[in-house]
């Protein structure tokens, strides 16, 4: 199943020319770019963790990509993310957010209801074990 | 994206090219105009980049025409003694860059060793990286580029920082241009440890050292954008403090002048300030006299040399 988390996620995976010039817009507009990566990515779970320190003082979105490529390296197998964070007065908040990579084995999640008193109810997200994923 | 093969049957409609047009369109032709007006000498310095903007223009309107071209490597490096115009001119070659579109952003990131190379092991590598990051989309001036290498080290981290720039600028030249700079001789002896550096460079630039005469228009340029002048007697022995300023040891060409023109408008002020009795006027203000300039300890053997050694 393919996660969809963010911006652009119902979209076909972005390539790297359009991740280029997504980051250079976030540049353009003074916003720090974060590069985040978990192996975790239930959709509760907002702290990923970062590759590096924000990038607040790039001109040129090549430098993202130069970290990216590295990232990637590193955690192929994991999902990762980009973000544009916006510090000016009043905004102060993620601007942005889209995934960049996936696992070749993406993860699984399954709700699950819960009857409870007075016939109402409560939803849990679980993921589902890697093993079950995989058929 | 130049070598998809159906893109020049796409393009190939552009046949004809107004040069001048062109030209200006790139704001090469008022950039070389600028740099002509306002550096003094340096003539061939001025003639190479002169060629490099033209092959850059030429480049561009081939890539229009469908014709072949393959992006030019771009990467220098500037030579020669201190004071001769090396970081001056490498800011100029940005903008032109820049307005080519040879570059995407055209910021100069000038650093020496200490902003790349580390203290200790696993330092150096996200160091460099960082400035890297920074440069890309610009310029990477490296100023002192020879610090880089320590001969007597193999040990030195300076050579991670020089493998990592290499690849650099191999694989990404058309994110950045990377500028070496520093004095000739030293860099002749670094790109020989180096010949990965010299094999991806392809424009070496020599700055030559002043005449007298350049280096007394240079002091009056100086003097006129700070809204001074040298009174005939003045030039006369601002001449003969070149003539024997150059003589003297710590000389550093343009930048020597530099510092003798902040010190003869103290000397000015100075003068002026001593006779609290009289009425100044505008002329009075903007005039250099020959006892500012005559007053210099270079005069007098040149203890003034001890104090630029530090610009
Ligand atoms: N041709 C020139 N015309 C006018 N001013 C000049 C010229 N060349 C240099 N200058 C002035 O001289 C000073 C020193 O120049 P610059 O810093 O570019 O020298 P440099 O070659 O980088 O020296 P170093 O090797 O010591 O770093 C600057 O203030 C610059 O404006
Ligand atoms: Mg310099």
């Amino acid at each position: 199943m393919k996660l969809t988390q963010g911006c652009f996620s119902f979209l076909p995976d972005l390539t790297d020319e359009q991740i280029t010039k997504q980051v250079q817009y976030c540049l353009t507009n003074g916003w720090a770019v974060n590069i985040e990566f978990t192996d975790d990515p239930h959709p509760r779970n907002t702290y990923w963790e970062m590759w590096g320190l924000p990038m607040f003082d790039l001109q040129d979105a090549a430098g993202v990509m130069m970290e990216l490529a590295e990232c990637r390296r590193v955690y192929g197998d994991r999902y990762i993310r980009i973000s544009g964070f916006d510090s000016s007065h009043g905004w102060e908040s993620v601007r942005i957010s889209f995934l960049v990579n996936r696992p070749p084995q993406e993860a699984e999640f399954e709700l699950v209801r819960q009857e409870v008193g007075g016939r109402a109810i409560r939803y849990t997200t679980i993921r589902k074990p890697a093993a079950h994923a995989s058929s | 994206m130049l070598d998809v093969p159906h893109a020049t049957t796409a393009e190939s409609s552009e046949t004809n090219f107004d040069l001048r047009k062109e030209a200006e369109a790139a704001g090469i032709t008022d950039t070389l105009q600028q740099l002509e007006q306002e550096l003094i000498g340096l003539r061939p310095v001025k003639n190479r980049v002169r060629q490099i903007a033209s092959l850059l223009l030429i480049e561009r309107i081939r890539q229009r025409a469908g014709l072949a071209s393959s992006p030019p490597t771009l990467h220098m490096s500037f030579t020669g003694n201190p004071g001769t115009g090396k970081t001056t001119v490498a800011l100029r070659m940005a903008k032109i860059l820049h307005g080519l579109g040879f570059v995407r952003r055209g910021q100069v990131i000038s650093v020496t060793r200490d902003d790349l190379v580390g203290q200790y092991i696993g330092h150096t590598a996200p160091k460099t990286k960082e400035i890297l990051k920074k440069a890309m989309g610009g310029v990477l001036f490296i100023d002192e580029a020879y610090y880089l290498h320590r001969p007597d080290n193999e040990r030195d981290y300076g050579q991670e920082a020089i493998e990592i720039l290499l690849q650099v600028m191999e694989n990404q030249r058309e994110d950045l241009v990377v500028v070496l700079a520093g004095y000739g001789e030293r860099m002749t002896s670094f790109f020989a440890s180096n010949p990965g550096f010299r094999s991806r460079i392809a424009h070496h630039i020599e700055f030559p050292d002043y005449a007298e005469a350049e280096l007394l228009v240079i002091a009056e340029l100086m003097l006129r954008e700070r809204g001074y002048r040298l009174s005939a007697a003045a030039r006369e022995a601002f001449e003969k403090y070149i003539a024997l300023r150059r003589t003297q040891p710590f000389f550093s060409n343009a930048r020597s002048i530099r510092n003798a023109v902040d010190r003869i408008r103290l000397r000015q002020a100075d003068r002026l300030v001593s006779d609290l009795n009289r009425l100044l006027d505008v002329a009075d203000l903007e005039t250099i006299d020959p006892a500012d300039v005559l007053a210099s300890r270079v005069f007098s053997g040149g203890a003034d040399a001890q104090r630029s050694a530090k610009p």
